[in-house]
């Protein structure tokens, strides 16, 4: 073990799913050719005022109720203060002093070679604000081009405490975190588009100090595997200048994915003096406790709860319930299936196996399966009832993903069924038998592995349609049997 | 309280107030005065009392959440110094 202790704190942004903005009426889509949606409240023009989007309000209290938080009575926006091309009016309307969701806390599990373990990660806040634009520093030789298109964009930052003490622990909280907007329905999540964005404040201690090592903050990790990379990458960095008797120096840096690496983006020291103050444009928010409530009523099952119940209602084990049950679209694909199939574990096995393969290999999201959950789960009843077996099956499987089609159907026009007439078996049996007497003496001798040479040969005589477990039967009867 | 030429020089970067080189001094003087006037608020007991937030003493009121602006990107534009290809331009910047 490292005689250093790892601690790690995470900030993450997720853009909330909206109709329009969180302080004006332009559209909050992804996509649209350049300031197409910037009206005159995200181009901060002189003369107009922000007035503030209910559903951002909800989504904020629905987030802050499914990590127990406390829910501020009253809510306040300030302005953070500085200056870049995409922040036209000089200051990005965010909360300071009073967050709409408060300290709360996030039961994640972090799986591990010898079983999954479980930890409880603090959050110390959650508030609102405005996204900015986007800077663009390709687009014309020489000038900046701005698009301020997301300016406006309803965010909620997610504060973590720094309770995390590895890379690992650091990916299943933001995979939790990732799961519960979804389940929520506040944000897409999708981090290709940076609908959900992640910062990572890093430090390093010897184990057993208390106190906090010198952080440092990397910026915009929007992978899963990114953010596991870049703390690696940066905890060794750290290690490498303490070993050496150095300090570390507090500052952002930037993660480079295609080198690997975390580079220094600017020292903290001197740039981030943002002079919040209230901001006088927007009046405190009252929350009450009658409005958390009808939030509360609402809320939907979040990934914990329905692992537990996959694990009692289906009878699944921890592992198997947190491969299917996290994400909530794999879920639903899951019980539509279950439903069908019968068998939960046979279900599970095929939508982590077969199924996931498939989409990772045609880069499709489970919503968009080629294979209806209904369908897999006919094709899965037909293992079951021994009509194919789970080798043929998943030939089956590949030509619905290709064609289409019911299982029934193509296991009839391809004559798949399953050969379990035992007559037609046993005479297959004592022809291979009888042509392989070698390979039978040997057998014999005590190399039993041989048996799967005998079963092979079957298969191939048969296309793969014997059923497996009744030729093993017969294969060993005659075989150990004698004669 | 005492402000040196150093922080009028910072807060004026941050700010992104240009100052010629006498200017610091002078605005050590008229900085000063502001912070005496408000140092006399020192005198108040303020204790129990919540930081206001706002000197109106009413609520926000909040906006259903609806697309009620039309894309005007041709008549913002229309204004701006330099565009191209719907992108507003400006001189390069790069962190």
């Amino acid at each position: 073990m490292s005689q250093w202790e790892t601690v790690i704190g995470l900030e993450v942004h997720v853009q909330l799913a909206t109709a329009s903005k969180i302080f004006s009426g332009a559209p909050n889509r992804f996509g649209a050719e350049p300031n197409r949606q910037a009206s005159a409240v995200d181009l901060g023009l002189p003369g107009v005022l922000p007035v503030l989007n209910e559903a951002v309000v909800q989504m904020a209290i629905r987030f802050g109720l499914a990590v127990d938080a406390e829910i501020a009575a009253v809510t306040q926006f300030a302005r953070k203060n500085y200056f870049y091309p995409d922040l036209p009016k000089g200051y990005q309307i965010s909360q300071l002093d009073h967050p709409i969701v408060g300290r709360g806390h996030l039961d994640i599990i972090i799986p591990g070679k010898d079983g999954d373990t479980a930890k409880t990660v603090g959050i110390t806040r959650a508030h609102l604000e405005e996204d900015a634009g986007k800077s663009i520093h390709d687009q014309v030789p020489g000038l900046t081009a701005v698009d301020l298109n997301r300016a406006g964009t309803p965010l909620l930052e997610i504060v973590s405490e720094p309770d995390m003490r590895s890379a690992a622990e650091a990916v299943a909280y933001l995979r939790e975190l990732h799961a519960i907007i979804r389940d929520l329905g506040i944000s897409d999540g999708n981090m290709n588009e940076g609908s959900m964005r992640c910062d990572a404040n890093v430090s390093i201690r010897p184990r057993g100090e208390a106190k906090l090592g010198t952080r440092t903050e990397i910026k915009n990790l929007n992978s899963f595997r990114f953010l596991e990379k870049a703390i690696e990458f940066e905890v060794e960095r750290q290690q490498e200048i303490l070993e050496a008797g150095g300090r570390i120096k507090q500052e952002t840096r930037l993660y480079d994915s295609e080198r690997n690496e975390t580079r220094s983006m600017r020292s903290k020291e001197e740039a981030e003096d943002y002079r919040y103050f209230p901001d006088p444009d927007l009046l405190p928010v009252t929350i009450t406790p009658a409005q958390i409530e009808a939030v509360r009523a609402e809320m939907p099952e979040l990934p914990r709860a329905r692992r537990e119940r996959f694990m009692e209602q289906h009878g699944l084990s921890g592992y198997d319930s947190r491969m299917v049950a996290s994400d909530h679209a794999t879920a639903a694909y899951f019980e539509a299936c279950v439903a069908v199939a019968g068998d939960a574990k046979l279900t599970a096995n095929w939508v982590m196996g077969e199924l996931a393969s498939v989409l990772n290999r045609e880069e499709k999201d489970i919503d968009a399966a080629p294979v209806a959950p209904a369908a897999l789960g006919r094709l899965i009843s037909r293992i079951q009832d021994d009509t194919i077996s789970s080798k043929i099956a998943k030939t089956v499987f590949e030509i619905m993903v290709k064609d289409g089609g019911e299982p029934d159907d193509i296991i009839e026009a391809r004559g798949l069924r399953q050969m379990s007439d035992s007559g037609e078996l046993e005479r297959l049996v004592d022809s291979v038998i009888a042509d392989n007497p070698h390979q039978v003496t040997q057998y014999r001798a005590g190399k039993t592995k041989l048996l799967g040479y005998f079963v092979g040969q079957i298969m191939k005589a048969t296309g793969g349609k014997a059923n497996p477990g009744q030729l093993n039967e017969l294969l060993r009867a005659r075989l150990d049997g004698g004669s | 309280m005492a402000i040196d030429a150093e922080q009028v020089r910072r807060i004026a970067h941050l700010a992104r107030i240009g100052l010629a080189a006498d200017e610091a001094d002078r605005y050590i003087g008229d900085l000063e005065s502001i912070l005496t006037m408000v140092e006399r608020m020192h005198a108040v007991n303020t204790a129990g009392v919540q930081p206001l937030a706002h000197p109106i003493d009413v609520t926000q009121r909040l906006r259903p959440d609806v697309v009620t602006e039309a894309d005007q990107r041709e008549s913002y534009q229309s204004d701006a110094p330099a565009v191209a290809n719907g992108f507003y331009l400006v001189p390069r910047v790069v962190e």
